[in-house]
């Protein structure tokens, strides 16, 4: 029973086997893609489509090639706005998680405000905001701030609460501090949960920050998208969604890397 | 064989004036009541018992009878409502915020941390060195029969194994009592049997005194020097009962006339004919 039977994990038999296991399971996902990819391909090619319904995705593709849409500035502003708005709310959002389950009482108070504040559409908001903030990247940052905030705030109040009180009372047997058990217990533990809740956000931070382009902006890869819509420039707008997807990618594909990163794989929620 | 309380002892009547050592744990009526909306309900009564340092004590009964109750009352998590509770005394003082290892029916370890890292846990609390006690948590490790399992994490080790890594980790202090709720009951039943022999060889070479919290009275009369028998309702303490069987013990005892006779007398004294 005191053998190590197995290996440990890191050592021997090398990476490369690994990766080619793992692409392996990968296969059927990146296949479906690809499936998708020439169907539409097809569909364009022979199924007598018009070009302003359905572009195909070579068209679409040329489109990057052509300087006069400025794609490289319209991706650089809707990404600050989804990261901006993205990061923002998970900074704010666990801090203010940690402040109700260190003071029960504010969340006690606040948590069924945020709760009603939440039932209003953001996306609805988005109209004030711009009145409040003016036109440009500000509103737009705070509107996926807004959608992507109260996902973060449950969840991670939702993992600081939900801690074994054994193990509370294993440290506090030791007379071990509140800091003791908040750093050392409580928020390791909750760790699964807040990425759990930003995994959430950072679907919803790429649909904040777009529909804050459509309303009122004059760069963004949303607003571009009313640009070439007036001129019935489908691929265009084919290109514009393709790339606004690939932020909201981005975006989740680093909260995944970090979760891997930081929660162990037995600890991680689905 | 019942040890009624207090027999021909001189300790029920104040401070023990004879040769015999005074005991590590003194309890003397010891009570504590629950309010719950406006009622009350008495989760442990009149419960008496002293434990000698070094023994291994068991705490039998039924769910409700109060033996977690007991437990958090002596590692100071819970005051108590009427009675005595006094641990340690000249010769092994005892100090209430350090010396006190526990382990519960869930292993409860630290999913993010490794094996070591876990062990390390009671160390960090107290701020004890470093070095020493990684150095202890790798001796403990290999005391529960887990060396080489320090860099793993606990979803690695079954549920056996993440046992001993919490008995390693209510050791690593050195505390002078260690507080057991109950630890084997979400094993399997091969695994309980394989845990209690391997518990009574870690007491044996540890030499602490443990109270062991069980519903199991076969586990109880096995291990322990002394069963504390509880009933539920009304909650209080039934008896204690001095265990003599012949060391050292091996599951061969089960099977023994002693034993058997023990585990009987239990389930009379919680009316179970």
């Amino acid at each position: 029973m005191a053998d190590t039977a197995q290996a440990t994990p890191g050592t021997g038999n090398g990476e490369a086997p690994r990766l080619a296991m793992q692409l392996g399971r990968m296969g059927p996902a990146i296949g479906i893609h690809l499936a998708l990819l020439a169907l539409w391909y097809a569909v364009t090619a022979w199924g007598g489509i018009p070009r302003f319904i359905l572009p195909s995705p070579v068209d679409t593709v040329a489109t990057l090639l052509q300087p006069h849409y400025n794609w490289g500035m319209h991706i650089y502003i809707t990404t600050i706005e989804v990261f901006g708005g993205f990061i923002l709310a998970s900074v704010f959002g666990v801090a203010l998680a940690v402040v109700f389950s260190w003071w029960p009482v504010t969340g006690r108070t606040a948590m069924p405000l945020l709760v009603t504040l939440n039932m209003i559409p953001k996306v609805a908001m988005a109209p004030l905001l711009i009145v409040w903030l003016s036109y440009g990247i500000v509103p737009n940052i705070v509107i996926a701030f807004t959608i992507c905030f109260f996902p973060i705030v449950i969840t991670t109040a939702r993992g600081l609460r939900e801690v074994e009180s054994d193990l509370v009372d294993l440290v506090r047997a030791l007379r071990g501090s509140r800091k003791q058990i908040f750093t050392k217990i409580q928020l390791p533990s909750a760790l699964p949960y807040i990425f759990s809740g930003m995994r959430v956000a950072a679907v919803l931070a790429v649909a904040g920050a777009v529909v804050g382009e459509f309303i009122g902006s004059e760069r963004g890869l949303g607003y571009l998208m009313l640009q070439v819509q007036s001129s019935l420039d489908t691929p265009a707008m084919f290109m514009c969604l393709a790339l606004i997807s690939a932020i909201g990618i981005v975006l989740y594909g680093l909260v995944v890397f970090g979760e891997r990163l930081f929660v162990v794989a037995d600890a991680r929620l689905d | 064989m019942l040890t009624t309380l207090n027999t021909g002892s001189p300790i029920a009547s104040g401070q023990p004036v004879t040769d015999a050592p005074p005991p590590f744990i003194h309890l003397k009526g010891v009570r504590k009541v629950y309010r719950q909306r406006g009622q009350e309900f008495l989760a442990v009564s009149d419960a008496t018992f002293d434990v000698a340092e070094g023994e291994l004590i068991t705490l039998v009964g039924p769910s409700g009878c109060g033996k977690s109750t007991l437990l958090k009352i002596l590692a100071g998590l819970h005051g108590h409502d009427g009675g005595i509770v006094r641990i340690g005394n000249d010769r092994q003082p005892f100090d209430a915020g350090r010396d006190i290892g526990m382990v519960f029916q869930q292993a409860l370890l630290l999913k993010w941390r490794r094996i070591l890292d876990n062990v390390m846990l009671p160390a960090e609390i107290l701020g004890l060195p470093v070095k020493e006690s990684r150095e202890r948590a790798r001796h403990l490790l290999a005391l529960v029969g887990l060396a080489g399992f320090e860099d793993k994490f606990p979803y690695e080790l079954s549920g056996g194994m993440q046992q001993r890594v919490s008995i390693a980790r209510a050791l690593v202090h050195d505390p002078k009592l260690v507080l057991m709720d109950e630890p084997f009951g979400a094993l399997d039943a091969l695994t309980r049997e394989r845990m209690n022999i391997e518990l009574r060889r870690i007491w044996q070479d540890s030499g602490k005194t443990i109270l062991f919290v069980t519903h199991g009275i076969a586990e109880a009369v096995f291990l322990g020097t002394q069963v504390v028998v509880l009933t539920a309702r009304p909650a209080r303490m039934a008896a204690r009962i001095t265990i003599d069987l012949p060391e050292p013990r091996t599951l061969d005892i089960k099977t023994h006339d002693a034993f058997g006779a023990y585990t009987r007398e239990i389930y009379g004294l919680l009316g179970m004919h």
